[in-house]
């Protein structure tokens, strides 16, 4: 118990790197700040709908763009720095770079996402739960943070462009499916099957809910889902890294 | 026997390619174990093994006690790396970078904060210890390698190639910590190119050639089993006609060198004396005699290439 808790504060050690190093960096300021915003106001812009129907889609928009930010360039760099190979010669497990890795995306989500928050707040739109709202941020985060990091595991590049690039290939698709543009309950059978597979769609719902008391699914459904998908792409980002992590030290 | 290393059929193989192939060897509590071998020979590839980055396809490899395969981070925990290539961050200034990598091997914040004051002070770093690691020369990243490796107080230190194309004064620098940190009771476990490097700091070495170990042994007892490369290199006052030396038995070969004459012989003091008396009998005056002993590249050059490539 003891090990897994030294492994979790060097965990932290490794997200403190990460904010140090590649917050800053081009692709990361253009993913994860420059991009949402002008995606946020291609959505807003000209549309005859009130702020508060548009902002549950504004909120997930900017959170899914801003936590998947960081996580696909790490692995990518630290490969081509060999700086991971720096990190693995210490005493770590390859999880707990992973969580490392995660948690800095998280927080850089985290922290993007009280711009669209605060701006709710200044406009006078309240939440119906605050507190439940600043939940489903928090594990939205995580869970977007986790995909980013999975996504970053194939291929095994050592060019954050092509991770990138790749990444956003996944990313669009998501979004584009999750109800973001049209609410779930609006869409026919066939595309509320398909929004069920993207992980934006809970979060849209569960924010659809919190703002204007609309939404497809259950509060619980959202979370647990949202919950759900967290583990199952920290898993799957662990298990992927180890698979390549011979061909990216090669 | 007390082993900081220790490595029993450890094969690696990439395809159909065998990068190390059933390699065993020891080292000792206390000792500098020279690594030697060309390039592609497997010397990285064995350190990234015992060093835990790797899997091994076979064998064993026990550092500190510990198994390499079964409890890496055991491992890792008590040993430095100085990898081949540098790889600090470069965005970091070499204070964070000391501080992260303590963090990782969960040294204690203060201890953390004595333990790189006085590195970075000992390597000459201390000036520059808030500037950011891009704007380090080779020599001063090299010596906060050498810094990382050393700040958790490691029983075992694997240097990699350390010394490469490094400046004189840099080189000579790290030779000198890493013999002051051997004298403290510190294993170094040395990958190296450089033969006088290997022969000055080393106390024993393995060869290692094609994945596979040609020889264990003190640089001194590796000199004396080839000693047939030994040779004596005369220069008379004339050409002479080397032919009359192959009749002599003590004489295993002799080669033209400009204009001396490389006699390899086991028996040096016999062929000395055949040779002032072919001199005294052919009325020449020799100009100098120098006998040679065979230097460590000679033995590594013996035992990857052959003797003959050494002689011709």
């Amino acid at each position: 118990m003891s090990n897994l808790t030294e492994q979790f504060k060097r965990s932290f050690a490794i997200a403190e790197k990460n904010i140090k190093i590649y917050y800053s960096k081009g692709p990361v300021i253009l993913f994860g700040l420059v991009f949402p915003l002008f995606l946020a106001l291609a959505y807003v812009v000209g549309r005859n709908v009130s702020l508060k129907e548009v902002l549950p889609g504004l909120i997930s928009m900017t959170v899914f763009f801003t936590a998947t930010s960081v996580g696909p360039s790490i692995v990518p760099w630290e490969t081509r720095s060999k700086t991971l190979e720096r990190l693995l010669c210490c005493p770590v497990a390859l999880w707990t770079i992973m969580v490392g890795d995660i948690l800095s995306s998280f927080l850089f989500g985290l922290v993007i996402s009280v711009i669209p928050l605060a701006l709710t707040l200044v406009l006078g739109i309240q939440p119906l739960n605050f507190i439940m709202l600043l939940l489903g941020l928090t594990i939205a985060n995580l869970c977007f943070a986790a995909l980013s990091v999975l996504l970053s595991a194939y291929p095994p590049t050592d060019i954050p462009a092509t991770s990138m690039m790749l990444s956003s290939l996944v990313k669009f698709p998501l979004v584009f499916i999750s109800g973001v543009f049209i609410p779930v309950e609006q869409l026919p059978q066939w595309g509320t099957a398909i929004a069920s597979i993207s992980p934006p769609t809970y979060f849209t719902d569960m924010v659809r809910r919190l703002f204007i008391d609309a939404g497809f699914y259950p509060l619980t459904l959202d979370f647990l889902a949202l919950i759900a998908f967290t583990a199952a792409f920290a898993f799957a980002a662990i298990k992927l890294h180890e698979k390549t992590l011979a061909k990216r030290l090669s | 026997m007390d082993l900081a290393v220790e490595v029993r059929g450890l094969t690696k193989r990439y395809g159909d390619i065998t990068a190390v192939d059933r390699v065993s060897f020891e080292t000792k509590r206390g000792e500098i174990f020279g690594f030697l071998g060309p390039n592609g020979a497997g010397k990285t590839t064995t350190i990234r093994m015992l060093t835990g980055l790797i899997k091994p396809d076979d064998g064993k490899a026990f550092v500190a006690g510990y198994d390499v395969l079964k409890n890496p981070v055991e491992v890792k925990q008590r040993i430095g790396v100085v990898p081949e290539v540098s790889n600090a961050y470069v965005d970091l200034t070499a204070w964070e970078n000391l501080a992260l990598i303590g963090k990782l091997y969960g040294v204690p914040s203060q201890k953390l904060r004595e333990n790189a004051t006085s590195l970075l002070k000992e390597f000459g770093l201390h000036q520059v210890k808030d500037k950011l690691v891009r704007a380090f020369s080779k020599g001063m990243k090299q010596r906060l390698l050498l810094c990382m490796a050393l700040v958790n107080d490691p029983e075992v230190l694997f240097l990699d190639e350390p010394t490469s194309g490094l400046d004189v004064e840099s080189a000579r620098l790290l030779r000198e910590k890493i013999t002051r940190y051997n004298k403290e009771g510190k294993t170094v476990f040395l990958s190296t190119h450089n033969m006088e490097e290997a022969n000055q700091l080393c106390h024993r070495i393995a060869i290692i050639n094609h994945g596979q170990i040609a020889a264990v042994d003190t640089p001194e007892n590796l000199r004396a089993q080839s000693m047939e490369l030994q040779y004596i290199e005369v220069a008379f006052n004339k050409i002479v006609n080397t032919q009359e030396f192959s009749e002599n038995p003590s004489i295993a070969k002799t080669v033209p060198a400009g204009n001396k004459v490389r006699i390899y012989t086991a028996d040096p003091a016999t062929v000395i004396a055949f040779l002032a008396e072919y001199a005294k009998k052919n009325d020449l005056r020799i100009l100098s005699l120098n006998t040679m002993m065979p230097s460590l590249e000679d033995v590594f050059l013996k035992l990857i290439r052959g003797k003959e490539a050494i002689v011709q």
